[in-house]
């Protein structure tokens, strides 16, 4: 309960300052919370058609992005960091697509998709695809010698070298690059609703903001950092279970 | 008594330097021959080459049976840390049914005297228990040839000797042929039925020695017993053990070179 209390009187202290502030100055620009979480609740609790029509488009795109990106980011990743062959030719070209901004692609994917979901997606999957590549990469690459020689000698079938083996050893630096992906998976969300589409949470915010109605636009900017605040947090519990397997220091010690 | 291993003119380059030169013997079925030689004089080469994972450069191994294992020295890198110690020891076991693998795995645990530590983790561990694990990983397996690398280098002096009479106790219950790498001379002469002699680097075989003492052995009695003693000076005095090396005798030299060039000038 202490803990809880530490990690949140911060933020709630801060939010009591905005309040104050918000209140004191009166400017439409910056509306104090409690006018944003009532816009909130109006605009998609009492109207539960604009949550199914925006919000929620823009999860699925979000999470199927990422989803899509982080399938074939880790199962290129393992079949190039265990190839030196496929990591020498591929290297220079992955560091190069990589330093491509992806905001920069949208207007390609806007001509190659004509807007709408799949120039979204392409949008979120090229962004985020890169952190979990190269981590899985590197985690394939620290199966450590003593492990592949063990595989060797039992001759174990190709599936559970791949499933047994190099992604579990590669797994605390894959779940590293999922992580830093999904967070990179809201930001693209946005940009990628920015243009080319009238529904997502993204595009809602542009509405907002033309129509000068800065409190519903703060609304959306809220909404979205609860989002990314949930969405980590339930990635970090999952890695906790997943990687529960791991030597903690203190046991170590006894070892 | 039939050969387990038949080892003809093997030998290893790497570059060019050469690092096992020709060493022909073999290993009888329900033996435990130790290879010992000094440090760096290509043990490991000669144990990745047996078991398959270094191609020879030249020479031939020939296994009579289809299997394998290899005890590591280092045993907290080979054992998986996301498998429980009963995944350990069933890793090898995939292709069978699942009711069988735990069975087999379940018994070699027992022959360890790990019974009850199954489903920890081996980093929880300690070292000497962690090596017992993949013992146990091994026999599971029913190799027909069980190869150890320094088995017990890296665990305390007590934990080894346990460990050496473990290993004993195990392959004589379950009559499993053996071949130790070590350096340790001691280790060679009490766990071995015959030690190879290998010279230092290209290594080559000195001398195939059986041991002359009863298959039951004691840490405090064998050790003593006159034999032992007697063939563990042989293999110290074939090893050249206590007396220069010719790399030292060379750096002495030029040593002394240099220091009456430094006077003289």
């Amino acid at each position: 309960m202490t803990k809880f209390l530490q990690r949140w009187t911060v933020f709630a202290g801060l939010v009591v300052v905005w309040q104050v502030l918000g209140w004191l100055a009166d400017d439409p620009f910056f509306p104090p919370p409690s006018l944003i979480v009532s816009a909130a609740w109006e605009w998609w609790v009492l109207e539960p058609s604009n949550f199914f029509d925006h919000v929620v488009p823009s999860v699925e795109r979000l999470l199927g992005g990422w989803a899509i990106a982080s399938l074939i980011g880790v199962s290129l990743g393992l079949a190039l960091g265990r190839s030196d062959r496929a990591m020498e030719y591929a290297g220079p070209l992955l560091v190069f697509l990589r330093s491509i901004p992806p905001p920069a692609l949208v207007p390609v994917f806007l001509l190659l998709f004509r807007g709408g979901t799949s120039m979204q997606l392409a949008t979120i999957v090229f962004g985020v695809i890169w952190p979990v590549l190269l981590n899985s990469v590197d985690g394939a690459r620290s199966v450590d010698v003593t492990k592949v020689d063990t595989s060797a000698v039992f001759q174990i079938p190709r599936w559970q070298w791949v499933l047994g083996v190099v992604l579990p050893a590669a797994s605390p630096k894959i779940f590293a690059g999922l992580r830093v992906s999904l967070s990179l998976s809201l930001v693209l969300m946005v940009i990628s609703e920015l243009v080319g589409t009238d529904n997502g949470i993204g595009s809602q915010l542009m509405q907002a903001q033309r129509e000068f109605d800065y409190t519903r636009m703060w609304a959306g900017i809220v909404l979205l950092g609860v989002l990314g605040y949930g969405l980590n947090t339930a990635l970090l519990a999952v890695e906790r279970r997943v990687l529960a397997w791991q030597p903690r220091s203190r046991d170590e010690q006894h070892a | 008594m039939s050969n387990m291993l038949e080892v003809a003119d093997l030998g290893h380059t790497y570059g060019d330097h050469e690092a096992i030169g020709g060493l022909t013997f073999t290993v009888r079925a329900g033996e435990l021959v130790c290879v010992v030689g000094p440090s760096g004089c290509g043990k490991s080469t000669l144990l990745r080459t047996i078991s398959g994972l270094v191609a020879p450069s030249r020479g031939d191994v020939s296994l009579n049976g289809s299997h394998l294992a290899v005890v590591f020295q280092d045993y907290s890198r080979s054992l998986f840390p996301w498998l429980s110690v009963q995944g350990n020891v069933e890793f090898p076991l995939r292709g069978l049914p699942r009711a069988e693998r735990r069975a087999r795995a379940a018994e070699a645990l027992e022959w360890v005297g790990l019974g009850a530590a199954a489903r920890k983790r081996p980093w929880q561990l300690s070292g000497g228990m962690q090596q017992r694990v993949a013992i146990a990983r091994a026999l599971a397996y029913r190799p027909s040839l069980l190869l150890m690398d320094e088995p017990f280098a890296s665990v305390d002096a007590q934990t080894r000797f346990e460990l050496e009479d473990l290993l004993l106790r195990v392959r004589r219950e379950h009559d499993t042929t053996v071949l130790v790498v070590t350096h340790d001379i001691d280790e060679s002469v009490y766990l071995g039925d015959r030690i190879l002699v290998l010279s230092g680097s290209p290594a080559r075989l000195v001398a195939d020695l059986e041991v002359p003492l009863p298959a039951e052995r004691n840490q405090v009695t064998t050790r003593t017993d006159e034999g032992f003693v007697a063939l563990r000076s042989k293999v110290a005095r074939l090893l050249n053990v206590g007396k220069p090396s010719m790399d030292m005798e060379k750096w002495a030299a030029a040593e002394r070179e240099s220091l009456s060039e430094t006077v003289s000038s």
